[in-house]
Order: C-alpha cells, then structure tokens, then sequence
C-alpha cells in the first residue's frame, strides 16, 4: 500500500548487492565518489562526494580547487539499514537551499552476505512547482545557459 | 506520450520562452496579455507558445472565445524519467563497486571465526 498522495512524484530503484548490509551500508556512504560518476554541479572539476556520517550532517561536492558545493544534508543515518539524504539539486542541477526532495535508501538483507538496497527518491513534483529554483534559473540566464548544455549532454 | 527531456530542455533553453513561464507561474493568460508583457510580437509569442506546448510545459484551453494558457506540469514528467535513468546508472556502478568488494574480500558474511587469518581469542593463549 502506498503513502503517497496522489500529486507526489517518486522515483524507486532497487539492486542487489554481494555483500552485507553493513558492507553495503559503508561502500554506499563512504566511497561514493566512486560509483557517482561526472555528475558535478561545481565549479572546479569533482574531487570528492562527501556524505557526513551523522544526522544533520552535510551532503556535498568538493572540487580539485578544494571549493565545497552543497547538495544537500543527512535526515537519516541508521547504519546499517536506512539512510535518507535532502537532495538540493534544483531543475538547473544548482544548489537550491528552497528546494527539498528527499533520496531514502533502504539496506535490506537478502541472505548472508546479500543486501537489497531500494532507493527512492521522492518528490520529484517539487521540480515543477516553478516556485524559487525556477524563478532562480529565470534571473540568471548565463549560469542557465551553460547548467543547461551539461544537463542537456547528461539527459542524452 | 510524455515530452522527452531533450524537448522540454530545448524548450526551456530559449529566454523568451523562459520569460513567458515566469508569466503563466502567476496564473493563466491569453496571448494577447502575454504580449503586452514581454518586449516581443505577438506572433512571436504565438511562436513560442507552440514550442512550449509541443513540450508539455504549457497547455492551452478554450475560456469563450478566448485561449488561456497555463503551466502544465506534463513536461515535469521527462525530468521523472531523467531521473530514474540517472538513479539507475548509479546504482549499477554501485552494484559493480559492491562486486569488487565482495571478491577482493569474500568474508564469510554468518561465521568470521573461520577465518584463517583471524587471530585467536584473547585468553586461549597457553
């Protein structure tokens, strides 16, 4: 059964991974610049991904310049089993303190030494709200412009 | 069939078609009060307006004899399903990450005690 309402959008992902949930748990927070990819919002090129190990810690970019880019924060750290991240990526792939959406992964064990981590990320609605991120994005067409080439090259 | 993402970032890659959502975020207009507030033709909005349409980030209805236009959240749909590529490329690296890990160190999930390299209880030594 779903707790969604119906004007919210989500994204669900699922993966099974050889390791347990308390591996996969630390692969996930720890060594995320490894699995990330090119997708940096910064300014210099992306040295490192950096999930603070706590709630309330920052979630954020740092670049080869040593300059930090927020994306977010940590609602929810519960080693081993579920981690919520507030995703501040807004509709320019900018940094939007006004935009909340929210990344919930979830460690499942599937059987000795097999996790199931389900990602979920939800209201992805706020995107077209057109409120601050896209009001933001209207009253700088420069930055704009270049956010958009690169969004526009990682959308394929 | 929903607009793709490359459609509606198309759409929105144009300033005056981004001015013309800024305007339709505070409620519906007809063309004519679009014009008049932005520094373009009528036709020109006319123009643009379609663009945004074919993009699903505007839809048009019929009041009377007048056409309103307002955002239409349909174009949100490409950037759901931008995202739900994005997630699952990085959940694929990081399944392949976790694989790695699990060979470079295969550690008996449910019994470390057999693991030879494992030094012996404290207490146990003679």
């Amino acid at each position: 059964m779903s707790t969604e309402s119906a004007a919210e959008i989500a994204v669900r992902r699922s993966v099974s991974v050889p390791l347990d949930p308390a591996r996969a748990f630390a692969l996930f927070t720890t060594r995320i610049s490894e699995f990330w990819g090119e997708h940096s919002i910064g300014e210099s090129p992306m040295a490192a991904v950096v999930i603070e190990p706590r709630a309330g810690g920052r979630w954020f970019e740092r670049g080869t310049d040593g300059t930090e880019t927020p994306w977010g924060r940590v609602a929810v750290w519960e080693p081993p089993g579920r981690l919520v991240l507030v995703w501040q990526i807004g509709f320019d792939w900018a940094y939007d303190p006004a935009l909340e959406t929210e990344v919930e992964i979830d460690f499942e064990e599937q059987g000795p030494g097999r996790t199931r981590l389900v990602l979920v990320h939800r209201h992805v609605e706020r995107y077209g709200e057109h409120t601050a991120s896209m009001r933001a994005l209207f009253e700088s067409p420069d930055a704009w412009a270049a956010t958009l080439d690169r969004y526009a090259a990682l959308a394929g | 069939m929903p607009a793709t993402a490359s459609a509606v970032l198309d759409a929105l890659g144009d300033p005056t078609r981004r001015s013309i959502l800024e305007r339709l975020a505070d409620g519906p207009l007809a063309v004519g009060a679009l014009a008049e507030r932005l520094p373009v033709s009528r036709p020109a909005v006319s123009q643009h307006l379609r663009v945004l349409k074919d993009a699903e980030l505007v839809a048009e209805s019929a009041v009377g004899t007048r056409r309103l236009y307002r955002l239409d959240p349909t174009g949100i749909e490409a950037v759901r399903a931008y995202l739900d590529r994005f997630w699952a490329t990085t959940l694929d690296n990081f399944a392949a990450l976790a694989e790695a890990e699990a060979r470079r160190d295969p550690r008996p999930p449910d019994d470390d005690r057999r693991r030879p390299d494992r030094p012996p209880p404290e207490g146990e030594h003679p």
